[in-house]
């Protein structure tokens, strides 16, 4: 049995530190990608205003439980919320600037799809209040979008991205490298091009082999061949940071680059552990309710979700307070993704936990630094911060 | 009480896998002993590791009742005996308690190494043979040629040789028949004082110590008072049993007989295999010659992996050993594994089986240590004193010469497997003692030193003649020789429970294999890792791990937070199955693996 104060964070409102937002899940896709681990799902009529309904009053919910804080960010991701019906967007919209006050910079991101269809849509979401699109584009040629399953080719992403570019006041994009087969020289040829597109923020994902994917089942089966061994993909890593260093993107987090101050506000606040409402099937959240960190859930088959919310009122399948351990792992796996690292007056305030000796045998070893009252990876420990973190909290 | 000569007391002497438990099971069933439906397979074998293992490590017997073709009724007692060399022993001391044994054959197999150990044993002890060839229903048997070969090889007249098949039922009355005719009853005098032979003990958690018992002279009863001739105790028969193969009550238990008495005995190491039991009063004068006890041959450490379980290890260890005379243990500390024990085994087998117990019926995770033989170090001051760890190795400048212990090895192989078999025995320092041919089929006599038989000989024999090779040992003294002993340090930390002892001429390549085992075996860390072999302050071998470079988890969201702590919480469990020296860690897997040479 845990004491009480195991329970209890030092700080009682530590979210502050990294702000609030809403996560909004659109759980459909046209098709299921082979290397995609997320909650998508195929189907085949979308009854759009029916799934309207239920955000609507998931978000008078949690709006209820956190009742004046200020906004700072609406994140529509999915599956491939650039399949939502505009109408359905603004709706979701107008409904959170009735719910909570809403700070004068919110950001307001949809992920998009990089089809002309998807691009179609664009107009009517950036009238409905989006500000900001990130579109999965992945790679620059026909032959490797093809590899990795996707529906669309480099020209129409291109042309799609040029239309989110005149319509989105900012506009990110996603490219997954260390594929199948590539080399260092042909991957810093296509980055390139991908940096001389981008405007502001760039994410940049090696591909994992999740298990449950298409990719996971041909990987155990010995049939996905020319993955990158252990030190292509460090040298892969390396060329990226060198490279988009050059072009003024720096990586503010392991996978993600931005100029500065126009880093993804919405990310921030996972990796600087503030607080967030997750809602739609299967999106988690974490907030902070009379002093207690909570873990939330909801179920993650769309049916079951959309049926719970429609007959009980709310979608979540969970909502666990953290134990104050718990919490520090995760304010540490999170923080130390980012390039500023974490505040140590914060790490301390959660609980009464000793690190300083399994930082000082970091420090020795050159994968963490302490300047600023802060507690960062240098280059050499970022590609390998899980071997950081277990050192860290083993 | 039956008379003698309606008395026939028998072995089974067999190669593993040549049939031995399935005609015992035959037998017990076609003499009615265990009723039908109560019959399971290797009815004799009673742990779960010897079913699992289709081995026998302890003797068993069973009483079965045979009426004979001469219209008369006989009680046949059989003693089932082990295969395996580490249980030499037991074999042995069964054979002095019978009169003639049974020789199975696999008919498409042949003479095997263990079939001539086991059968010369019994003519030691002066037994009758009848020789079985089993499996003459498999399309491969060649009842002629192992007729043949038994000549040759064993010098036995195998003529008469019963055919059965024990799967098939085929030839079992023939076997019951020749048991009769062909083996002698027992001798003894039912007049004289009390005379019986300590056959074996073992504890039951119900009747707590049973002692297993050859009647010579006399008659035994139940609520005699007893005396142990060796340790002098005086015990009351509580119980007076036979085995069919449970145990069946028996009033009195005359000469020739061989059964079963409890007599509130609390430890199995209160009874000495081989001692003689008389009665308290009016005893027997002349003792048996007894036995010589087992001696382990073969020592190493288990550790458990979990430090806070080392009390449960100890009360394990404990009960096994009460059952197990054999197996010898001392508290052992080690500066990587901490608290332990150090365990005397009498084989590779033996330490398996025991491994293997302690981490099933005990559920205790272990971490096993290199295997050693006992050294005889020569000091220079005139004292020789027994090496059972490397790790206790003294100051190289105290000590004169050291020896180690040797075997006779004996290996039996089809002849176009000799040459991987020369050379096997060559590399492991043997000298070729004989060499001799039974039709297709080579037997090599070998002196070796037996500290380059425990690690992997085995399985390199069977590896390198595709199984067909077969293997039996027994120690033939100790002999001098250039050993030292070898040192593993990582990222310059020595770890003791990987030190050894070797042989000069072999240490750098022992060194060598045992570097790059490990450098595979021990996961990257964040900085690399010198490896090094070396023997005091000399490396012999060495390899670098490098330091791992990429490890990092590509996308983290709000929605992974809890998957992705929850797998690190996962990791870090892991760890726990680690041992840290320095700033590494090792997996226990490693310990075991890099001991697995197979250069």
């Amino acid at each position: 049995m845990r004491s009480a104060s195991s329970w209890r964070v030092v700080l009682p409102e530590d979210w502050e530190a990294g702000g609030f937002g809403l996560y909004i899940h659109w759980p459909f896709c046209m098709a299921k990608c082979p290397y995609c681990d997320f909650n998508s799902h195929v189907a085949a009529k979308i009854d759009q205003n029916r799934w309207a309904r239920a955000y609507l009053s998931e978000i008078d919910r949690v709006g209820a439980l956190t009742q004046g804080r200020i906004l700072r960010s609406v994140f529509l991701g999915g599956g491939t919320p650039s399949l939502m019906d505009p109408e359905v967007v603004d709706a979701v919209l107008t409904k959170v600037r009735a719910t909570w006050p809403v700070a004068n910079d919110i950001e307001i991101t949809l992920e998009a799809n990089p089809t002309s269809v998807d691009a179609g849509r664009f107009r009517g979401y950036a009238d409905a209040g989006v500000s900001r699109v990130s579109m999965g584009i992945q790679a620059l040629n026909d032959a490797d979008l093809k590899a990795l399953g996707r529906l669309h080719s480099a020209a129409e992403a291109r042309a799609a991205f040029d239309i989110a570019r005149s319509v989105f006041e900012r506009v990110s994009f996603d490219l997954i490298y260390a594929r199948q087969d590539q080399t260092v020289g042909a991957w810093k040829a296509e980055l390139r091009e991908a940096l001389a597109m981008a405007i502001d923020h760039l994410s940049l994902y090696q591909l994992t082999i999740e298990e449950g994917t298409a990719f996971g089942d041909r990987y155990k089966a010995g049939k996905l061949r020319g993955l990158p061994d252990e030190d292509r993909a460090a040298d892969l890593f390396a060329v990226t940071q060198e490279i988009a260093d050059e072009a003024g993107l720096m990586a503010y987090e392991v996978s993600n680059h931005a100029r500065t101050g126009l880093e993804s506000r919405h990310n921030l606040i996972y990796w600087r552990y503030g607080d967030y409402a997750g809602i739609g099937p299967g999106a988690h959240g974490r907030l902070t309710l009379g002093g207690l960190r909570h873990a939330t859930e909801t179920d993650r088959i769309p049916m079951t979700w959309l049926e719970r919310v429609e007959r009980f009122g709310s979608g979540d399948s969970l909502c666990a307070a953290l134990s104050v351990a718990d919490q520090r792992a995760e304010f540490l796996m999170m923080g130390l993704r980012l390039t500023e690292g974490v505040d140590r007056a914060r790490l301390s305030s959660f609980g009464d936990y000793d690190l300083s000796k399994n930082i000082n045998g970091l420090i020795d070893i050159g994968m963490v630094e302490t300047a600023d009252d802060r507690l960062r990876t240098t280059e050499a420990g970022r590609p390998l911060l899980n071997a950081v973190l277990r050192q860290l909290l083993g | 009480m039956t008379d003698l000569a309606h008395i026939r007391n028998f072995s089974i002497v067999a190669h593993i896998d040549h049939g031995k438990s399935t005609l015992a099971d035959r037998l017990i069933q076609s003499t009615g002993t265990v009723a039908d439906r109560d019959m399971k397979e290797q009815m004799l074998d009673s742990m779960d590791i010897e079913r699992e293992r289709g081995i026998t490590i302890k003797a068993n017997t069973v009483r079965l009742e045979y009426k004979a073709k001469d219209g008369q009724d006989y009680i046949l007692n059989l003693i089932d005996t082990p295969g395996h060399v580490d249980f030499a022993y037991e074999v042995s001391r069964s054979m002095r308690a019978v009169e003639g044994s049974l020789l199975v054959v696999d008919a498409s197999q042949g003479v095997e190494a263990q079939t001539l150990a086991n059968v010369y044993q019994a003519l030691d002890a002066g037994h009758e043979i009848v020789p079985v060839l089993n499996k003459i229903d498999l399309p491969a048997a060649e009842p002629d040629r192992v007729r043949e070969q038994i000549e040759d090889v064993i010098g036995l007249d195998a003529s008469d040789a019963v055919l059965i098949s024990a799967k098939s039922g085929i030839g079992i009355p023939d076997v019951l028949e020749a048991i009769v005719t062909r083996l002698p009853a027992p001798k003894g005098d039912r007049t004289a004082p009390l005379k019986a032979m300590l056959v074996d003990s073992w504890y039951d958690s119900y009747l707590g110590v049973v002692v297993m018992i050859r009647v010579m002279d006399g008659v035994i009863r139940k609520g005699d008072s007893i005396r142990m001739m060796q340790t002098n105790a005086v015990y009351g028969i509580d119980t007076l049993a036979v085995l069919k193969p449970q145990m069946v009550p028996i009033a009195e238990l005359g000469p020739g007989e061989i059964g079963v008495l409890t007599a509130s005995i609390k430890q199995v190491r209160d009874t000495r295999v081989g001692d003689t039991i008389t009665s308290e009063r009016k005893g027997c004068e002349v003792a048996l010659p007894g036995f010589k006890p087992a001696q382990p041959v073969v020592f190493c450490g288990l550790f458990p992996v979990d430090a806070a379980q080392f009390e449960d290890l100890r009360d394990s260890i404990e009960k096994l050993a009460l059952n197990d005379a054999s197996f010898s243990y001392e508290m052992e500390t080690s500066a990587a594994l901490g608290f332990g024990f150090r365990c005397g085994f009498l084989g590779l087998l033996h330490l398996e089986v025991i491994r293997d117990r302690i981490e099933r019926e005990y559920d205790i995770d272990l971490i096993t240590t290199a295997p050693s033989v006992v050294y005889h170090l020569y000091m220079k001051d005139g004292t020789m004193r027994d090496l059972h760890n490397p790790a206790d190795m003294p100051d190289l400048t105290l000590v004169d010469h050291i020896e180690e212990p040797r075997i006779k090895a004996t290996i039996l192989v089809p002849d176009d497997y000799l040459g991987d078999i020369l050379k096997l025995c060559q590399d492991r320092r043997g000298v070729q003692m004989d060499l001799t041919y039974a039709g297709s089929r080579a037997m090599v006599v070998y002196d070796l030193p037996l500290n380059e038989v425990v690690f992997d000989f085995y399985d390199r024999l069977k590896s390198v003649t595709k199984g067909y090779a077969s293997f039996d040992y027994n120690l033939s003294g100790y002999q001098e020789d250039a050993l030292v002993k070898m040192s593993i340090l990582v990222n310059d930390e020595p770890v003791d429970a990987l030190s050894m002892m070797v042989h000069r001429d072999r240490a750098e390549m022992r060194g060598r294999a045992m570097v790059e085992k490990l450098k595979d075996l021990i996961p990257r860390h964040m900085f690399k890792i010198p490896i090094q072999a070396a023997i005091g302050g000399k490396v012999i071998a060495r390899e670098t791990l490098s330091a791992l470079r990429k490890d990092v988890t590509a996308k983290c969201y709000g929605g992974d937070a809890t998957r992705k702590r929850k797998l690190l919480d996962k990791q870090k469990a892991g760890k726990k199955r680690m041992r840290q020296f320095g700033k590494v860690e090792i997996p226990q897997e490693a310990f075991i693996s890099a001991l697995k040479m197979d250069s």
